[in-house]
């Protein structure tokens, strides 16, 4: 009671401080990019950089590692799962040149940016199999033709369609186009048990997942989002007819209006408990819908293809993790070592029992022993072999936020598809200008 | 009124206090690690981030495609970018977002915060348990509270299936902004509450009796009690709060998701800027943040809080308060 005044004054005046310091980011400046070091010279203890994994199996392979190098141990940095704030901590590393981390977990779609800030090291094409890998994957681990990265595992789109009421419908095979896609939803949905389902959803909230189904839609339209010298090329007619799918989907019925909100997950739920024929996903929501503990719906009532094009199977975009060495780690003839082990043929095989995440070797994908537990390997594959890397271009930050708005303003009604495509044209020139 | 005036006295009587010469060194020299703290975490990391909104990254490809960056000068550029830029339409957005945000959601948590301090102030069986369980939502750290909701508003939620309307909540528009004051005001009125409940029970019972004795009804002592009495908690609970609700970022962050217009914050703005590496122009909104912060808290204190101010003066005559 005594103190009640002075100290509720202090504490207004703490709160005022306290705000000011709280409402600071944390800064640091970016300095002049050096030449990086391209010998990987000396041997030692290294660390390996990583979101956490979950199925265990990269821990397995690093214990293997591990066994047989006692004076070359490596380190497991457990970064958060949220993606945005692992690519923050290790670009931050590289701005203060740490050498903590060695080896970096990257996204496919961060290597061009580390790459070109020479935050992470050239690697010898030699060392690492590149013959043996899915070209695309190469491709999404090189910057300007050189290696930067080893590809660790890969991902692509697959159509998820309920085969129970297609073949009640009479449709026979799974869509290859856009409009057979719609021809089935039309001959599907005029069935008594398909009333009040809806017929196609991928993600379309704002977020990653729309750049990855709109940069699918424009190369499934025989589009590109930037030409080989990396100009933008989205005021096009190939360009427009992509987002008009969208738009007109989301106009007709044939995307449900809920779907504005779908990120991977409420899609696979939509899906899950049955309100969808048709559902362009990753494979991994693939064991949910499998499960048959009950949960899924649609247990041995669905089967995987290709995602849909234009005019034919349509080009899915590529995801996936890469493995890099930081350009500011000590002991890189030990990292060298250890990304060839890592992502050699054998961990590979070895983490394929523990994890369902599908390898870079394209000889697993017919491998009997793994398409029976992962059954949608080959239909993975023929969507792998034509897949696009998402623009590969330094500033993928900017690239993606400038995409999301614009695409999410079109499909929302806010902007018509041609006045999105044109705005997003001046966005992306300025923004790969500078 | 007799009582009050007495409480006031007692509250009010100081021991005497002797200065001797010494003194004031004596005390310098034992407040240094605090200042040295202070100065550490907080002016530090001020002068530091107003020294960077004055710089902008530059960055190009060379021949090779490799990124050459440097930072230049820019003087007070940042800011005018921001205010009149191509990308001003987005800040004042923001800022009217943060400022809505703020005010409704604060104002909703008043009425419902001071709701539950009178009902946990009663006395009946329960009353813990009570307590305790509005008190949950405090406890839970933001970012999950956002999850939480977000399975309530999503397309096939909890509330969509409750009113057999779908409403997209978590796209954008008024029903983003809906979901957002919904989720903050149910994490944080039990706050304002339970401050509110710290003041009013120091509020002595006997007032009550004499107004009782007085003919007063409940509306009546509420209005002539229970309010006065607890308006500097209240105050001290509302400015915490707005301080709060103005640097907003993870709840429509994790509810809605980031660059949504209809509910981006200056705080989630300064987050994009500094994601895509732009650190000058992610410090130059940190300052203009702690501005607003500031001008904001200083106009509150000077309009509402007055006797946070010139609790001093009045302190001096007890009185005057007494027959107010």
């Amino acid at each position: 009671m005594k103190q009640r005044r002075p100290v509720r004054r202090a504490l207004s005046g703490i709160t005022l401080l306290t705000a000011a310091a709280l409402s600071l980011t944390a800064c640091s400046s970016a300095g002049q990019a050096e030449k990086a070091d391209v010998s990987l010279t000396d041997r030692g203890p290294i660390s390996y950089v990583s979101s956490p994994d979950a199925s265990g199996a990269a821990q397995q392979s690093i214990d293997a590692w591990n066994d047989t190098h006692p004076d070359e141990q490596v380190s497991w940095i457990e970064l958060p799962l949220d993606a945005d704030q692992q690519r923050q901590q290790m670009a931050q590393n590289a701005q203060v040149k740490g050498s903590t981390y060695t080896i970096l977990n990257l996204d496919v779609v961060w290597t061009s940016e580390f790459a070109a800030n020479r935050w992470i090291t050239e690697l010898p094409k030699d060392v690492i199999a590149i013959d043996d890998a899915i070209p695309a994957t190469i491709a999404a681990a090189s910057y300007r033709d050189t290696l930067y990265a080893a590809p660790y595992y890969t991902d692509g789109a697959l159509l998820y369609s309920r085969t129970d009421l297609l073949t009640a419908a009479g449709v026979n095979s799974p869509p290859e186009t856009w409009a057979q896609l719609e021809e089935a939803c039309t001959a599907v949905l005029a069935l008594p048990e398909a009333a009040d389902m809806s017929c196609y959803a991928g993600q379309f909230d704002k977020n990653e997942g729309l750049t990855v189904n709109f940069s699918e839609a424009v190369n499934s339209a025989n589009g590109s989002l930037f030409d080989a010298e990396g100009t933008p090329t989205v005021d096009t007619p190939e360009a427009l007819t992509a987002l008009n799918f969208l738009v007109d989907g989301f106009a007709s019925g044939m995307i449900p209006q809920a779907a504005i909100t779908y990120q991977e997950e409420q899609g696979r739920q939509a899906f899950q408990d049955g309100n969808l024929v048709f559902l362009r996903n990753w494979p991994y929501v693939y064991a949910s819908f499998n499960a048959t503990d009950g949960s899924s719906s649609v247990q041995s009532k669905f089967a995987t293809s290709p995602i849909p094009g234009e005019n034919g199977p349509g080009v899915s975009t590529l995801g996936g993790r890469n493995i890099a060495i930081s350009s500011f780690a000590e002991n890189k003839a030990t990292a060298l070592e250890f990304i060839t082990f890592f992502t050699g043929r054998d961990q590979q095989s070895d983490r394929l029992e523990l994890s369902s995440r599908a390898p870079v070797f394209s000889e697993f994908f017919a491998d009997e022993t793994v398409t029976e537990r992962l059954p949608y390997l080959p239909d993975l594959l023929t969507s792998l072999e034509k897949a696009q890397p998402r623009p590969t271009v330094v500033n993928y930050g900017a690239t993606t936020a400038a995409i999301q708005n614009e695409i999410y303003a079109a499909l929302t009604g806010v902007k018509t598809p041609e006045a999105a495509l044109a705005d997003l044209q001046v966005a992306l020139s300025d923004i790969t200008s500078n | 009124m007799m009582t009050t005036t007495q409480i006031e006295r007692q509250t009010t009587a100081r021991r005497p206090q002797t200065v001797k010469v010494g003194d004031g060194r004596m005390a310098a020299l034992l407040l240094s690690p605090t200042f040295l703290v202070l100065a550490l975490v907080v002016a530090y990391p001020l002068l530091s981030a107003f020294r960077q909104s004055l710089y902008r990254s530059q960055s190009g490809l060379d021949d090779d495609g490799f990124v050459v960056t440097g930072d230049v000068f820019v003087g007070l550029g940042n800011y005018v970018n921001i205010f009149t830029g191509t990308e001003a339409g987005r800040f004042y957005n923001a800022l009217w977002n943060t400022t809505f945000f703020t005010f409704t959601t604060v104002g909703l948590e008043v009425i419902i915060g001071v709701a539950f301090a009178v009902a946990m102030n009663r006395a009946f069986r329960g009353r813990a348990l009570l307590r305790a369980s509005i008190l949950i939502p405090w406890a839970i750290p933001t970012a999950v509270s956002g999850l939480l909701w977000r399975w309530i508003f999503q397309a096939d939620g909890v509330v969509n299936s409750i009113t057999g309307v779908e409403v997209l909540w978590t796209a954008e528009g008024f029903a983003a902004q809906a979901a957002v004051i919904v989720a903050e005001v149910w994490k944080t009125a039990p706050f304002i509450g339970l401050l509110v409940l710290a003041g009013m029970q120091i509020i002595p019972g006997e007032i009550y009796e004499a107004a009782k004795l007085d003919g007063a009804n409940a509306w009546r002592q509420f209005i002539g009690i229970t309010l006065p009495l607890v308006r500097p908690a209240l105050l001290v609970a509302v400015l915490f709060r707005m301080l709060d609700a103005l640097r907003m970022f993870d709840l429509p962050f994790v509810l809605i998701g980031p660059r949504k217009s209809s509910v981006e914050t200056l705080s989630i703005l300064a987050w994009d800027e500094s994601n895509q590496l732009n650190y000058g122009t992610a410090s130059a909104f940190s300052i203009i943040l702690l501005i607003y912060v500031a001008v904001i808290a200083y106009a509150f204190i000077k309009i509402l809080g007055a006797d946070i101010v010139e609790a001093k003066a009045r302190r001096a005559t007890p009185k005057k308060k007494a027959t107010r």
